[in-house]
């Protein structure tokens, strides 16, 4: 089938402020001496205690099981002992337990070379397990299993695999970084998902303006004879989420309620692909992960690989700490990302990005009336209203904003940018579906 | 949660905000929109001043003095006053009126504009239609005989009232059956409508070195209503200073480009195709330029059809819009006389802007087209 890509609906192009951190080499950080770990870094429920307190760890070992498929297990990111559980409040809002673990004895991966294994004997079921028991989620910030998400009825068909090198997110450069310095490993990580999903075609999507990563990936993709696609889109916010990627390159829409692979198309980040390739070459399970730290707060920014559970105050010490006190503290970017007020809040898997921000740069302005300037319409990508959605749900009106399209919004956070009256829509819709959800109108 | 200084943290340091995404925005606000347009029209508003003098500026200042009051009287504090929207109905009002209009036409149309327009709905984004437009036509109604006196500018020579428009003189003869002179123009010079020597200085300079390599002849009289040396309101005779101020508006963005573009097409289209007609001319044989230059088409079309409050949310409804706009205004003007042909259209317009958003729904990922229960 012959589909015509599409240009993107939509959307915005907010400065995206990734020059300060785009050519900095990933570098490690150094290892914390306690880890607080908690155990829902992912969608679903949270993990299952696998340890308790006291106990010695290993680096690498399990302390919390999957509840169920959509969960996902954690593991111990560093040696030591349980010393602890705390309840968290993490960054997105969620509550959980969390393990505290004080650094003790040996590593067994740090420092050591690990030998790679021949994945390509192992049976599709093989892989599909070595991707659940080493905990991988969707490292762009969804965290959906990815065992799951990858273990497809018998019937559904993939016929596209889209490898998501968007991160359309302003300010955040990992995802680039990992491209250009790991790139053979997330190319080995595609090929793994392409051997469980057999799709007909794979292409790898970046945005133009990430010209580095663009020449590295086809250079190896060229070298080491791979069929792969790579695909450079014009620059707009956000195309990087599943359904506007799979609607772009294929030219297929799904809405809201169905998924991308009732169309044939599987669309996960590089990041994703590259924690694979660690889970099943060298059966690494996620306790690392690399994030961007930046923001005109921060003395100086990175791209850091740090441990999960790592105190993110650790992190801003890391960069220096603060050249002037900043406004808020973003994990996440700043279109989706969530404010956090406690500078001990662990990195989770879900951690791509902390920004310290200050006033100058986010542009706070007051709240007038709705202008009916129609922009939040123009902006949304998936074709709401946002301003007669937040309208119906001042007025409590549930009903009609579900009829509306409310949970069609995909919080991308484009209506709530462009509005001139500085308006709360993302955080009125958000709200709205809460309420939903409350009054059992829809799950 | 979308203030910030309301949710501090109360311990350590730096005290952090708390705020739902985005964090961060665009560089845009209200009241910078706002402050746009009003910084776009200021070269216009400046010209009126000194072609009709200190009487026009005291008009603009009374316009904008009595919506600040009324506005501030109204919502019973200072601060929406501080989004400039009431500072701008009253310029963009002040700008509407002839420059010898009695101080309580003003006064009353400003408090006509912002008490009834603007707050009867509930203030700003509330209203149905321009304040600014409601208030003009209001008082048009209401003062028929001040509303249609206008002065000769001081670059005519005289510093008299003079009794029309070129625009009126012209629709006037057509209703009286003297129309048989070829066109708009045409008719003016017989009337012995005063003409600046700039305009044929200036006509014959672009004969001579641009027309005349493309073939084309302007005939004299255009120049004098394009850059505002003929009797009208106070900001709307000088259709090139507004064009000007345009191009504030483009690039900041501050309108979008559907409505003017729409308007623009619907208008000339038609005054081209059938605007020749009442002149017995043949069709496609209308006066463009003459119908775009006087009037206010150049300032509704621009700064008043864009009011976004007034008009639709929509890409595809701000075409419908603008195309409706400007078919109207040249169906208003050629058929029922009305020099008003332009406020009146867009009023129209704005009370079917809410019938046009349903029409014009966006269509959702994935399907289906936006419902409303
Ligand atoms: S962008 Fe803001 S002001 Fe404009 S229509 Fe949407 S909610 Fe209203
Ligand atoms: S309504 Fe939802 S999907 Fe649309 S722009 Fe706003 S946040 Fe994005």
């Amino acid at each position: 089938m012959i589909t015509l890509p599409r240009r993107p609906r939509g959307g915005v192009h907010p400065e995206n402020r990734k020059a300060v951190t785009r050519s900095l080499s990933i570098r490690n950080a150094a290892v914390p001496s306690r880890c607080v770990v908690p155990l829902l870094q992912h969608a679903g429920p949270a993990a299952v205690p696998a340890v308790r307190v006291g106990d010695r760890v290993r680096e690498g070992m399990l302390i919390g099981r999957a509840a169920d498929s959509a969960a996902a297990n954690v593991h111990a990111p560093v040696p030591g002992v349980v010393t602890g559980t705390a309840t968290l409040t993490l960054a997105d809002e969620r509550s959980c337990e969390a393990f505290v673990i004080d650094l003790e004895g040996e590593f067994d991966r740090l420092g050591k070379v690990a030998e790679p294994i021949d994945w390509q004997r192992k049976s599709v079921r093989e892989l599909l397990r070595g991707i659940r028991d080493n905990g991988v989620v969707g490292m762009s910030g969804s965290g959906n299993a990815v065992h799951r998400k990858l273990n497809l009825p018998r019937a559904a068909e993939i016929n596209h695999l889209i490898v998501n090198g968007i991160e359309n997110e302003p300010y955040l450069s990992a995802d680039n970084r990992l491209m250009i310095e790991m790139t053979d490993g997330v190319l080995e990580g595609t090929r793994i998902a392409e051997r469980i999903l057999r799709p007909q075609r794979v292409t790898i999507a970046l945005q133009k303006d990430s010209t580095q990563a663009i020449r590295k990936l086809r250079r190896r993709i060229r070298e080491r004879g791979l069929d792969y696609a790579v695909r450079a889109l014009p620059v707009n916010y956000p195309q990087g989420d599943e359904r506007l990627l799979a609607r772009a390159i294929s030219g297929r829409e799904v809405s809201a309620e169905r998924e991308t692979s009732e169309i044939g198309v599987m669309v996960s980040s590089v990041a994703t692909m590259y924690a694979v390739f660690e889970a099943i070459v060298y059966q690494k399970p996620v306790i690392e992960r690399i994030v961007t730290l930046s923001g005109a707060a921060l003395r100086s920014p990175a791209n850091i690989k740090v441990r999960i559970g790592t105190p993110i105050a650790e992190l801003i010490a890391e960069c220096g700490g603060f050249v002037e006190s900043p406004e808020k503290i973003v994990v996440g970017g700043p279109m989706m990302g969530h404010t956090i007020i406690d500078v001990s809040t662990p990195v989770t898997k879900l951690t791509t990005a902390v920004l310290a921000l200050t006033a100058a740069e986010i542009h706070h302005g007051a709240e007038t009336g709705c202008i009916r300037c129609g922009r939040c319409v123009r902006a949304c990508p998936v074709g709401l209203e946002p301003t007669t959605l937040y309208k119906m749900l001042e007025h409590t009106e549930l009903e009609q904003a579900q009829a509306a399209g409310l949970f069609d919004c995909i919080e991308c956070g484009c209506c709530g940018f462009i509005c001139p009256a500085h308006i709360p829509l993302v955080e009125g819709l958000k709200n709205g579906k809460l309420a939903v959800r409350q009054h059992g109108g829809r799950m | 949660m979308s203030n910030p200084e309301a949710q501090r943290s109360g311990s350590g340091r730096p005290m952090l905000a708390r705020t739902s995404a985005p964090q961060y925005h665009e560089r845009l606000s209200t009241r910078s929109l706002m402050w746009s347009v009003i910084a776009a029209l200021l070269p216009a508003a400046i010209w009126g001043v000194y072609v009709y003098g200190l009487r026009a500026l005291l008009v603009v200042l009374m316009a904008i003095i009595a919506s600040a009051v009324t506005e501030t009287l109204i919502s019973g504090s200072r601060e929406t006053l501080s989004d400039g929207s009431a500072i701008l109905t009253g310029l963009l009002l002040g700008m509407m009126l002839p420059p010898a209009v009695p101080w309580y036409v003003v006064i009353a149309a400003a408090v006509f504009a912002i008490g009834v327009a603007k707050w009867t709905f509930g203030g700003l984004g509330r209203n149905w239609i321009n304040p600014a437009l409601a208030g003009r036509v209001f008082v048009h109604f209401s003062w028929t005989g001040p509303m249609t006196r206008w002065t000769m500018p001081r670059t005519l020579g005289a510093d008299s009232i003079a009794g029309a428009t070129p625009l009126s003189i012209v629709q006037n003869a057509v209703h009286e059956g003297q129309a048989l002179l070829g066109g708009p123009v045409a008719i003016l010079s017989a009337s012995g409508f005063p003409r600046s020597t700039l305009d044929s200085a200036v006509t014959e300079w672009l004969n001579l070195n641009v027309l005349t390599h493309i073939g084309v002849h302007l005939p004299a009289g255009y120049v004098d209503p394009f850059v505002g040396n003929v009797p009208g309101a106070i900001g709307e005779g000088s259709a090139l200073l507004l064009l000007v101020g345009t191009l504030l508006l483009f690039s900041r963005r501050t309108i979008s480009w559907e409505i003017p573009t729409a308007y623009f097409a619907a208008f000339a289209g038609l005054a081209w195709v059938v605007g020749g007609l009442p002149y017995g001319g043949a069709a496609f044989s209308g006066d463009v330029l003459f119908q775009l230059v006087s009037g206010s088409v150049i300032m509704v079309m621009f700064y008043v059809a864009t009011d976004p409050v007034t008009s639709p949310l929509t890409a595809a409804g701000m075409l419908v819009f603008g195309a409706g706009a400007g078919a109207l205004t040249f169906v208003i003007r050629a058929y029922g006389g009305a020099a008003e042909g332009a406020a009146l259209a867009v009023l129209f317009m704005n009370a079917g802007t809410p019938l046009i958003n349903r029409l014009t729904r966006p269509r959702r990922l994935g399907g289906r087209r936006g419902r409303r229960a």
